[in-house]
């Protein structure tokens, strides 16, 4: 039935995010999964979990691929099948929706699904590089487009269509940077001023510094279950009740618009869909703002305002914490930090806090359905999940 | 058609070191491939030949490239863009040959073949640019 539960949070994990020195992705992992098994104490891991899906997105960060058997291993669940899904930034909203296949399917009754990524040791160079190979490598990555330039050029034809200011932009991360001063997980927990982000150095006209997302070290996880087994394990589970995914063009240059992302409006029209919602039913989101355009555009994609009018929704101040429809409480990719294969599920963890009420100082008051918006590249992947209070 | 070079990315750059921009085209729909495929994703039709795609068309939108991937580090600030050809067909690229900031959406560029980058490694692809008309 359209609306109904298709799967059940039970738990969740997040390691710290920030330059985690000194940690390797396996054990930034392990801190993640502790916290999940540590919320859950009526689940026995070696007896329950019986799948694990992690994202990851870069095996050159740490020469390390094969990362589904890696994660297992030091999550302290050895011999469960375990996979690695890889869809660049959107690598774990993928594992979460392969976890509800999961489930659904009848295979598993309760898997593990998460995602890690270590990237700090690296030069920002080298960074730029391996992030870039989410990307057509022929035709974009070949001719020196790099990822802050494939969401510039969005900016640039937004701004040209529909009069998109960069002050507009420069207040997702204003606004983003004083949810993050509220996380104590977050990698970068100060508030910043408009005018230090509009005067910040240019890394992709129009986008600058304060336009993007961190460089981040971080890992997240969550336990899924079918949601009539969800009691056995808690009182205050989170139900999933929709999901959607859809994919796009590798190269942005195909596409016929620039000024919004086709498959992340197709994700999220299946996400109502199943969920029996509309976009005035959501209290919450956390949105992909790997660059203040991309959360902008998401607005918009998402149906909370009509095509055009996200600079106008960021400015009305309506998506702060203290707004109608708060969104990225958890600070975002932008201030939380953006550990690309961990964020899918760092922003259902979000989603899970919030809904079962532990957000703490983030929280928002009677929060009852919330959504999650994860891109992968330029779109060519996005997932959409709707979530309920249980 | 045994004749005919593959429709693949590695002909299209071999194209280009010869100063033409070839694209692919099906036989049966008719449809304009850029960059040319082997297997037509409208109509799943394998009879397709190569055509030249025009070399003039205008900017769609652009960036400025300031932090850049350790290859292009030398390079940089420079600009990409995404350029309709006179055909409708889309393509990114660097361009040259104008200030950076005398670039605007819409402005009419052309295409300029640039050269054989010389690296013993994979992929030996040359390089083009757009500039202005
Ligand atoms: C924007 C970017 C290039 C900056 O990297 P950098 O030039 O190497 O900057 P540094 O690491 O030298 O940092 C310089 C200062 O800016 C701060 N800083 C770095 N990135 C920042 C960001 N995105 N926002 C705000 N401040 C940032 C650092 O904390 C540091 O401050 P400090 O001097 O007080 O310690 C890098 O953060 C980046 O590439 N971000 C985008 C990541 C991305 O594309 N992710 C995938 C998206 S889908
Ligand atoms: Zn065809």
């Amino acid at each position: 039935m359209k609306g109904d539960p298709l799967v059940s949070i039970v738990s969740a994990g997040l390691s710290k995010f920030g330059k985690l020195e000194g940690l390797y992705a396996r054990e930034i992992f392990a801190e993640a999964a502790k916290e999940a098994f540590d919320r859950c104490p009526k689940l026995d891991p070696k007896e329950d979990v019986r799948a694990l899906f992690v994202g990851h997105m870069g095996e050159s960060y740490e020469h390390q691929g094969h990362t589904g058997a890696t994660m297992a291993d030091w999550a302290g669940l050895l011999h469960i099948p375990a996979t690695r899904t890889e869809a660049a930034c959107a690598s774990s909203g993928v594992a979460l929706r392969a976890g509800i296949y999961a489930v659904l399917s009848g295979l598993c009754d309760v898997v593990m699904v998460g995602g890690v990524e270590k990237m700090t040791h690296r030069t920002t160079p080298e960074v730029t590089e391996y992030l870039a190979m989410a990307s057509d490598y022929p035709f974009e990555q070949w001719h020196g487009i790099t990822f802050p330039g494939l969401f510039a050029l969005m900016a640039t034809a937004h701004m040209h269509e529909y009069g998109t200011t960069e002050r507009q932009l420069a207040m997702v991360a204003v606004k983003n940077h004083h949810h993050g001063s509220l996380n104590p997980k977050a990698h970068m927990q100060k508030e910043i001023a408009l005018e230090n982000a509009l005067s910040s150095r240019a890394i992709a006209w129009p986008l600058k510094l304060f336009d993007c997302s961190l460089i981040t070290d971080g890992a997240s996880c969550l336990i899924l279950t079918k949601p009539e087994l969800a009691k056995k394990f808690t009182d205050t589970p989170v139900h999933i009740v929709g999901s959607g995914q859809a994919s796009d063009t590798i190269g942005l240059y195909e596409r016929e618009v620039f000024t919004s992302l086709a498959a992340a409006k197709l994700a999220a029209k299946k996400a109502y869909e199943m969920a029996d919602a509309k976009p005035e039913d959501i209290d919450l989101a956390e949105v992909h703002d790997c660059f203040t355009i991309a959360e902008i555009i998401a607005y918009e994609d998402l149906g909370f305002c009509n095509p055009g009018e996200g600079g106008k929704l960021v400015e009305s101040g309506e998506t702060k914490l203290e707004g109608r429809l708060p969104v990225n409480t958890s600070g975002g990719l932008k201030a939380k930090g953006h550990p690309v294969g961990a964020t899918g599920t760092a922003q259902a963890y979000e989603m899970y806090l919030q809904l079962t009420g532990q957000a703490d100082r983030r929280q928002v008051e009677n929060a009852e359905t919330g959504l999650t918006h994860n891109v992968g590249g330029s779109g060519a992947t996005a997932t959409v999940h709707i979530y309920r209070r249980g | 058609m045994s004749e005919q070079p593959p429709l693949t990315v590695e002909q299209f750059y071999k194209y280009i070191l010869q100063g033409k921009l070839m694209g692919g085209k099906c036989k049966k729909c008719g449809k304009v491939h850029l960059p040319p495929r082997p297997l037509c994703d409208n109509c799943f039709s394998k009879e397709l030949e190569w055509t030249e795609i025009p070399q003039k068309g205008k900017l769609l939108t652009y960036t400025i490239i300031h932090v850049a991937p350790t290859q292009f580090q030398g390079m940089a600030p420079y600009a990409v863009g995404i350029v309709q050809l006179e055909n409708w067909v889309q393509i990114p690229g660097m361009i040259r040959g104008v200030a950076l900031e005398q670039i605007k959406i819409g402005m009419p560029l052309t295409i300029d073949f640039g050269e054989c980058v010389s690296t013993q490694q994979w992929p030996q692809w040359p390089r083009y640019y757009f500039k202005p008309v």
